[in-house]
């Protein structure tokens, strides 16, 4: 997804586009991960470049969080414009931080506070229409609002 | 400063690297008891973690072994943080990077100085992981086991001395959490169904004290 082609959609210049924040997706389950990166890109409506990477899964593959995988979908994102980043539950939230409090993500990167697949929706479709990582925050945190009931 | 312990050999890298070994096998024996205690009410995977986290740590000390006690921790912390796989990857690593970091470049450390640069440690734990004493997490271990060892040594003990002292406090902190409610992780999930079950990361945090105290003790420190 982050390396997909930049198809621009029609009426949109193809090359005036500023440089998108990224957006990285951390679960304990790579299932998981790649199935809301999809969702998420699908969602944007046809924006070209959808700057967003799942993290999913442990160092053994199977569930649980990597550092190593977290660390190298940021950089595939980073477009020096800011990485946000979501996290679903425990290890992977404190991987991130863990990586954060230390430098080892691109300069720009943060831990977004958000519910993990409408936060996901929400950074995506922010990002891709050019957001700035302040309002890919917001938007991603403002999923906390959506209320079903 | 004194850079050597009043009572022994020095805290040096060869001291820090042995812990590491002490420590990983310590892990390697008790992951299956570490994976039971983690399956009422974890996700039954604290034993292997560690495991593979500590392992991968070995491997890389031996490989490329650091020449100060600090960058043997920063080393091991790495990797943990790489390695693990479950919460206790960060945590574990963050103390180990605080600590390792907190010891700067000297060759050698006292008993004190690594009394401060743990304490940085299980500082940045508490931070990273929000948890507090009686939460039913590492810090019901580690925290006793500080206090035990600083005890140890403003009343003048040796090295192993208070590192003997501070075991024997991480292992009753452990046994301790048995009755607690747990307050952080997915055993917070479970509520008052989490009361009854020693905590699994407690107990590993006593291994790896346990580890130092032994470490100090075959040392004569």
């Amino acid at each position: 997804m982050s390396d997909s082609p930049a198809s621009s959609a029609p009426g949109t210049p193809p090359d005036a586009s500023p440089p998108l924040v990224g957006v990285v997706l951390v679960s304990h389950s790579a299932a998981v991960a790649r199935a809301v990166a999809e969702l998420a890109a699908n969602l944007t409506g046809g924006a070209g470049d959808v700057p967003v990477a799942p993290a999913g899964g442990g160092p053994d593959g199977g569930l649980g969080t990597s550092s190593d995988l977290i660390a190298s979908a940021a950089r595939s994102v980073d477009r020096g414009v800011g990485v946000a980043v979501l996290a679903d539950l425990g290890s992977a939230v404190l991987t991130v931080k863990a990586l954060l409090a230390d430098d080892e993500l691109p300069s720009g990167s943060r831990l977004v506070d958000a519910p993990f697949l409408e936060g996901a929706v929400a950074a995506v479709v922010s990002a891709s229409a050019g957001a700035d990582i302040d309002a890919v925050a917001a938007a991603a945190g403002e999923a906390y609002d959506y209320r079903k009931v | 400063m004194n850079a050597l312990p009043p009572d022994g050999s020095p805290i040096d890298a060869a001291f820090v690297r042995r812990w590491l070994e002490a420590a990983t096998a310590a892990i390697d024996r008790e992951a299956a008891a570490l994976t039971e205690l983690d399956s009422p009410i974890g996700d039954a995977d604290h034993g292997t973690n560690m495991r593979r986290g500590f392992t991968a740590a070995r491997t890389a000390v031996e490989q490329e072994p650091p020449d100060t006690p600090g960058a043997v921790l920063v080393a091991v912390g790495r990797q943990l943080i790489s390695s693990v796989g479950g919460a206790s990857g960060p945590l574990y690593g963050t103390l180990l990077r605080r600590a390792g970091k907190q010891l700067g470049d000297e060759p050698e450390v006292s008993a004190a100085q690594l009394r401060d640069a743990l304490r940085a440690g299980v500082d940045g734990v508490g931070q990273l992981g929000g948890a507090a004493a009686g939460d039913k997490t590492m810090l019901d271990a580690l925290l006793p086991a500080l206090e035990a060892l600083s005890g140890a040594l403003d009343a003048g003990g040796g090295t192993a001395e208070a590192l003997a002292a501070a075991a024997a406090a991480a292992d009753e902190g452990a046994r301790a959490t048995t009755p607690l409610r747990a307050r952080k992780g997915r055993a917070s999930y479970l509520g008052e169904r989490s009361i009854g079950h020693q905590d699994p990361g407690a107990t590993s945090a006593a291994l790896l004290i346990t580890a130092f105290a032994d470490t100090a003790r075959e040392a004569g420190a």
